[in-house]
């Protein structure tokens, strides 16, 4: 026998959010997955293959909806896939002990007419709950089969594998579509019989909705799940009304459904709608669900109690974020210092192949550009694999929703949604692995707001900046309060730009605070890696070769182009050391040699036309020329500092770059460098990784632009204010 | 007939009518909350976001919108 035949199969997973359907995924395709964002939407969308004998499947995991609504872009995104990319077999995944509401996806899925298999995932905790389940009577009332599964336990994948295997061979669900549960009658199993072959699998309206239905499926003739976008058009769903290309049709079915708004129902139309679907559901299910016991509070009733309770709630979520804080960066810096270490030996090694003092500018790129570039993307991944990891043990046990709860009273007051704390909070350690935490926000609107104000968090490579400049200006007295006045600073602006961004670009009504609380569940370690894995993997091919493309570029603009031996130092470039006439070819100290090299490259040109916009500020050219460093990572201009006052790259704790920094600034201007560095230009990490996790570079360009500009009038509030108190004295 | 907001914990009710938009109504069907779904408080503390549980399941609703929910007690 010759094998022609395309052996791939395409398996839409659908199901509720915590139904477990990540967990059936994770385990059918272990760590062969991809992880990207649906185009043109924050939605994350995970690709995975299996392969069985001669056939592979090739995997789609679809956002968890409820429905098939236009609510979210989760549920446009689920839709889409649904209806125009065709997969042959759609994998429903089921919460066994949630049924009826489980169903309520599955019948629209039916609905559209698509193939279906139905993984009745958790059965164990059903019969924990006291449940029985028959899986076979339900498989024939529904028509498709009903496979029981225990994902976290991998129990029962072969036979989902079997199945979807069985229902792409056969181009149909088994065992034949079934007209069933009449609204007449009780659902007995002789109507449940009743197979029309040939005829598609149908919910039971009723006589009154019936008949409207009827006649807006006359409107769509040949069209694809017709039946499921009449119900949708009776209900007015806009994404659907809009796939109406002809206007004469349009205005027809918009006339049906104002006739079927006033046909005395007794609710809205969507609602009626939802309800006969529920009911069916209901008929569907009787016979099928048994409550063999009943059972008083859950566990997770009684770990609720603490958790959620109005007093304890809080403390014990702030205690679970110092946990997750300590595991991020207790356990991850020291990891990064050791990064750091081998990425200096590694180019010292390489610096070892060129004579000392050599100027060959292929060491310099090696060196300083890629390795230097590379060093900066790996850096993260320590802090990113480990926040990636807590995260995924607070969603995968459900402590994540209850996290919302406790924090939604607070956050709601600046329009954030409650989960959006845990990324502010990662903030603080580092801006990039918390912007790729605002994944766990299902709102498009919360996800963009918070990563646009995160930057506002201080995060952790601004230490070094106030810790060069606070004992420079201040006295031992001040530094604690200087220090908290910044990081205060950052969290008001950010709160406030949250506020504010809701109320200007992200107007509208709240998205309706309505979450399910999922049972505290034990996560397997299997699926808390594969998770971990497959972000620090996205982390480092998309974010990873902008940042190094990026460092390579800002490696030029510090390095380039070189000065010529008549090349005048500046004036005002350090007058104690050198006459004011002095020629690049007549310098001898290297720190010197370096700091005249940076004023002529094109960063320090850039520095110098700066000084023009931030004269107002209170800030001259050498600041510029820093601030241009500082786009690699923040941290970066302490030792640029260094390098334009000619001490060479020193760290924060340099005294003699202090001493240099309080001959010539003001204390005021110190807290102005502080301030502007807070909240201006983020990190090219921070661009690289707003443009991934938005999908666009506009809206990385919008927080750049943003900040950048908040951060010159708060600057200018603060330094003219300053001046008129009288604190501009050096 | 009272909003949900006023209903104490541990109260079981039946959900009468949701004032709210086409977005409202539904989001909150597709959770189960529908008129006539039996419904009870899990959890109101007074402040903050509601427990209700339903259909088997355990759903979140923010103050505001429980404001917005029309329930009657079931008789006990």
């Amino acid at each position: 026998m010759t094998e022609t035949l395309d052996r791939t199969i395409t398996v839409a997973v659908a199901g509720n959010p915590n139904s477990g359907k990540t967990t059936i995924f994770n385990a059918l395709t272990g760590a062969r997955q991809h992880v990207g964002n649906y185009p043109g939407v924050t939605v994350e969308w995970k690709e995975g293959t299996v392969s069985r004998g001669d056939w592979r499947l090739k995997l789609y995991d679809l956002p968890g909806t409820y429905s098939l609504t236009a609510f979210s872009d989760e549920e446009l995104v689920a839709r889409d896939f649904l209806l125009n990319h065709k997969p042959d077999v759609v994998l429903d995944v089921v919460d066994a002990s949630n049924l009826e509401r489980n169903l309520f996806l599955t019948t629209e899925l039916l609905e559209i007419g698509l193939p279906v298999v139905v993984v009745l995932n958790m059965s164990d905790v059903a019969a924990d709950n006291g449940l029985r389940i028959d899986a076979n009577l339900l498989a024939r009332r529904l028509g498709v089969p009903v496979v029981p599964a225990v994902g976290n336990r991998g129990r029962g994948l072969d036979d989902v594998i079997a199945a979807v295997t069985r229902v792409a061979i056969s181009g149909t669900s088994l065992p034949g579509p079934a007209d069933i549960c009449r609204e007449a009658g009780p659902a007995t199993e002789a109507l449940v019989q009743v197979a029309t072959p040939g005829g598609a699998w149908r919910v039971d309206y009723g006589p009154v909705i019936e008949p409207f239905l009827a006649r807006v499926c006359a409107l769509l003739p040949g069209e694809d799940a017709a039946r499921w976008r009449a119900v949708k058009l009776l209900e007015r769903d806009p994404a659907v009304l809009e796939e109406i290309h002809d206007p004469e049709v349009r205005r027809e079915i918009l006339r049906i459904a104002d006739e079927f708004a006033a046909a005395g129902l007794e609710e809205a139309p969507d609602t009626v709608l939802a309800s006969r679907r529920y009911a069916f559901i209901s008929r569907l299910c009787d016979g099928v669900l048994k409550q063999v016991r009943r059972n008083g509070p859950t566990i997770s009733d009684r770990i609720d109690r603490w958790t959620m309770h109005p007093v304890w709630g809080v403390p014990i979520f702030l205690a679970l974020m110092y946990g997750v804080f300590t595991l991020t960066f207790g356990l991850g810096n020291p990891i990064m210092d050791l990064i750091d270490r081998g990425f200096t030996a590694l180019g010292g090694l390489i610096n070892g192949f060129w004579p000392a003092g050599s100027e060959s500018p292929l060491r310099s790129l090696l060196v300083d550009g890629v390795i230097g570039g590379v060093g900066g993307v790996i850096v993260f991944l320590p802090n990113i694999v480990l926040l990636f990891l807590a995260i995924a043990i607070l969603e995968g046990t459900g402590y994540m929703a209850r996290a919302a709860f406790v924090m939604d009273r607070f956050m709601s007051k600046v329009g954030l949604h409650g989960k959006s704390f845990i990324p502010l909070l990662i903030g603080f350690g580092c801006t990039v692995p918390a912007i790729m935490a605002t994944r766990t926000l299902e709102s498009r609107r919360d996800r963009l707001i918070t990563i646009m104000v995160l930057p506002l968090m201080s995060c952790g490579a601004r230490l070094p900046i106030y810790a060069l400049m606070i004992p420079a200006f201040f006295p031992a007295r001040w530094h604690g309060p200087v220090l908290w006045i910044i990081y205060v600073t950052g969290i008001v602006l950010a709160l406030v730009g949250a506020r504010l961004l809701r109320a200007t670009l992200f107007k509208g009504e709240n998205t309706p605070f309505v979450m399910e609380l999922p049972p505290y569940r034990m996560p397997t370690p299997h699926s808390l890696l594969v998770q971990m894995w497959t972000r620090a993997w996205l982390y480092l091919k998309k974010a990873g070769t902008v940042i190094l493309g990026a460092a390579v570029i800002l490696w030029f603009l510090t390095f380039y182009p070189k000065p010529p031996s008549d090349y005048v130092v500046p004036a005002g470039f350090d007058r104690t050391a050198i006459g004011s006439e002095t020629h690049f070819g007549d310098l001898t100290d290297p720190a010197q040699i370096q700091s005249a090299e940076l004023s002529y490259s094109i960063a320090g040109r850039v520095g110098r036309v700066l000084e023009t916009v931030l004269r107002p500020v209170g800030f001259d050219w050498r600041i510029g020329t820093a601030l241009v460093g500082a786009v690699a990572a923040k941290e970066v201009f302490v030792a640029q500092m260094g390098i334009v006052f000619s001490v060479g790259e020193v760290d924060e704790t340099s005294e003699v770059l202090r001493t240099r920094l309080r001959e010539r600034y003001s204390p005021l201007v110190g807290f102005c460098i502080m301030l502007f560095t807070l909240i201006s230009t983020p990190c090219i990490a921070t661009f690289a990784i707003t443009r991934q996790e938005t999908g666009s570079i506009r809206w990385a360009l919008a927080q750049n632009f943003g900040l950048t500009l908040l951060a010159w009038i708060v600057t200018f509030i603060v330094f003219h204010g300053g001046l008129l108190l009288g604190l501009g004295g050096a | 007939m009272m909003p949900l907001s006023k209903v104490r914990e541990g109260t079981r009710t039946v959900l009468k009518a949701i004032d709210g938009g086409h977005e409202l109504r539904g989001r909150l069907a597709a959770l189960g909350l529908l008129p006539g779904t039996e419904l009870e408080v899990i959890r109101n503390s007074g402040h903050g976001p509601f427990v209700v549980a339903v259909k088997g399941s355990r759903v979140v609703i923010g103050r505001g919108m429980a404001a917005k929910i029309e329930v009657e007690q079931e008789a006990s």
